[in-house]
């Protein structure tokens, strides 16, 4: 758990923003549901997250991660369960939530026609901060996601990563108490991706900012302190990437020797749970970096190649749903990955 | 430590009216200023916006005077200017109410729609910028008038003012309402087809209203802009010396139940026109979530 830091923008002058906070937790979902018709895209979810913590949900598309965040934007109104945002009810206190809360949302919403500064200011303005400290504040959050020397570069100059971080600026600029956003990574490049899991880590360590953040990359969801799954409306899992990841159990280590079967059986008669497979020997055990020496002392035949798999999100939302993150074939991911991506973020 | 639950449930009562007056007050001016800026961005915007009404006037209006002829040295290119500027006022409305059509591909309307203040100042911002910018563009037609002999007073350039505005507040938020109810930016050229057009033929704008065949009529009256065209036209005409064949010929007014209706009551029409569509667009994004 991270302390609070209660250091936030602009915080200093103006009173009445800090009003609810009490230290207590920042999101409080319980029994939260959603039905469309006959669809029922979120079924009883109930979480808490802390205040100061970065909290993922983490699923394939249409799993009801966007509608879970839409609720608790106060976008969407729950048809079951409550839940609270910085204090406040979101079906009774839509307006309380949405001035506590910044949000940036899958698809682009600047204006292109705008420069970066009017931008930012245009949003301050919308969420009451007072004039003169628009321009201070416009500094820090540019500054904060490195894009200060393009303040007054109009904003339909920027790709699609810088317009990207400077949307997380602009959800920044009110001094909110819980950012929320909504696959902020989708379409874009790797490297673009780890700065803005920079971004994110750094204002949360210089701001104390809660993170409430969606994905379906499973190597982003550990950069959370916290990570809920979700599948088909429901939440199968939610703790830390890596009791969870132990949660799955033990490391995997591959060998291929020179005789995979006698290999197999001096493992199993020095009392491990090896196993023979197409690409020779698997042997599971708590530790497999730490076990192979011993392994190799054991094994009675030449060694060709070791290699030691260590549990990954992947594995975990497997053996939470019984099945892959993403439904095509392994191996393609990646490339799917991305045509899905590009497609949603299509404009 | 304070009950999280009392405390939240304080800050949505507490607010007082003045707070939210002055919340009020200034989601209206950033939203009117933002349009503004996008205006100003756009020069080529301003001209083509001018070029149409430019063309009726000279093409159209010196092409048909001669056809028309003249009473009294008062000829139809001076008829039709208090008309062209009405058009542009009503074309220039209707365009920047239905950027928010724009504004929503665009996602910019969620950044607006999702923010802790009401969506009547938002509408409210978006009529007075769209109306901002369509007098604005109205008010330049002015600078036409010498080129058409007709004559400009300090007194009808205020007039043609107050004029321009009510009609621009008016058919702008006519125009976001309807902005309210396209999802897509297709729907925008049916708009054009069947409101623009029509609201500008059947408004006197182009030709005077009396005599006309009872369906035509019928139809000219329940013109809004018909009701907005006049004031703009008896202002500029005040300010000519029109003789009286000419008044006969070119006669402004619009008649209704068997009595012209004098400025005052087209006035109000309009203005009633304006705070009902207003009222409608505002109730139509309070709806949207």
């Amino acid at each position: 758990m991270v302390a609070k830091t209660t250091e936030t923008p602009g915080d200093a002058g103006d009173g009445g923003m800090n009003d609810g906070r009490s230290g207590g937790p920042a999101v409080v979902a319980t029994d939260l549901s959603k039905r469309f018709g006959d669809l029922e895209a979120v079924k009883d979810v109930s979480f808490e997250v802390d205040g100061g913590e970065i909290f993922a949900f983490l699923g394939p598309n249409g799993a009801g991660k966007t509608t879970t965040i839409n609720m608790l934007c106060t976008l969407m109104h729950p048809t079951g369960g409550r839940a609270s945002v910085a204090g406040h009810d979101v079906a009774r206190e839509p307006r309380a939530v949405r001035a506590k809360i910044g949000l940036v949302f899958q698809d682009r919403t600047l204006d292109d026609q705008l420069t970066a500064e009017e931008n930012l200011a245009f949003h301050a303005t919308l969420y009451g901060v007072p004039k003169h400290e628009i321009p201070d504040r416009v500094s820090r959050v540019l500054a904060m996601v490195d894009l200060a020397d393009r303040r007054r570069d109009l904003v339909g100059t920027f790709s699609g990563g810088m317009a990207r971080r400077l949307e997380i600026a602009r959800g920044l600029m009110h001094a909110p108490e819980i950012l929320f956003l909504d696959e902020p990574t989708l379409g874009l490049d790797p490297q673009t991706r780890a700065r803005i899991w920079e971004d994110v880590r750094r204002l949360r360590e210089e701001q104390g900012v809660t993170v409430f953040m969606t994905t379906h990359y499973m190597d982003e969801a550990e950069f959370a302190d916290r990570i809920a799954i979700i599948d088909h409306g429901r939440i199968v899992a939610i703790d830390t990437p890596s009791r969870l990841k132990a949660a799955v159990g033990l490391d995997t280590v591959r060998m291929e020797t020179a005789d995979d079967a006698t290999a197999a059986a001096n493992l199993s008669a020095a009392g491990f749970d090896a196993r023979v497979i197409s690409e020779g020997v698997i042997v599971r055990v708590a530790r497999g970096e730490t076990a192979v020496p011993d392994l190799i002392a054991r094994i009675g035949v030449p060694v060709r190649l070791v290699s030691v798999h260590r549990p990954t999100l992947d594995d975990v939302f497997m053996h939470f749903t019984g099945r892959e993150i993403r439904e095509e074939p392994e191996g393609n991911g990646g490339m799917a990955r991305q045509f899905v991506a590009m497609h949603r973020r299509r404009r | 430590m304070s009950d999280p639950v009392a405390t939240a449930r304080t800050t949505e009562t507490s607010t007082s009216a003045g707070t939210r007056m002055r919340d009020g007050l200034r989601t209206i001016w950033i939203v009117w200023k933002r349009e503004l800026i996008r205006f100003v961005r756009q020069p080529a915007r301003i001209v083509t916006s001018l070029a149409q009404p430019v063309l009726f006037l000279f093409v159209l209006g010196v092409g048909l005077t001669p056809l028309v002829g003249q009473s009294g040295g008062f000829d139809y290119k001076k008829f039709v200017f208090p008309g062209v500027v009405a058009m542009t006022v009503l074309s220039t409305a209707i365009f920047s109410a239905v950027s928010i059509v724009w504004d929503r591909e665009f996602g910019f309307l969620r950044e607006m729609l999702v923010a802790p203040v009401s969506r009547g100042s938002i509408v409210m911002g978006k009529t007075l910028g769209g109306a901002t910018i369509a007098t604005t563009q109205g008010v330049i037609m002015l600078v036409l008038a010498p080129f058409v002999g007709v004559r400009l007073t300090p007194l009808m350039v205020v007039e043609v003012m107050g004029a321009c505005a009510l009609m621009a507040f008016g058919l702008t938020a006519f125009g976001v309402f309807v902005a309210s109810r396209i999802r897509k930016m297709e729907g925008f050229q049916i708009v054009m087809q069947f409101l623009l057009l029509p609201m500008l033929f059947l408004s006197g704008a182009l030709f005077p209203l009396a005599g006309l065949p009872t369906w035509l009529s019928v139809l000219t009256k329940l013109d809004p802009v018909a009701y907005a065209v006049d004031p703009l036209r008896r202002a500029v005409f005040a300010a000519q010396d029109l003789p009286a064949v000419a008044t006969a010929r070119f006669g402004a007014g619009v008649e209704l139940f068997g009595h012209v209706l004098p400025v005052g009551e087209e006035v109000l029409v309009v203005a009633v026109f304006a705070l009902v569509f207003l009222a409608l667009a505002i109730r139509a994004f309070a709806r949207t979530e």
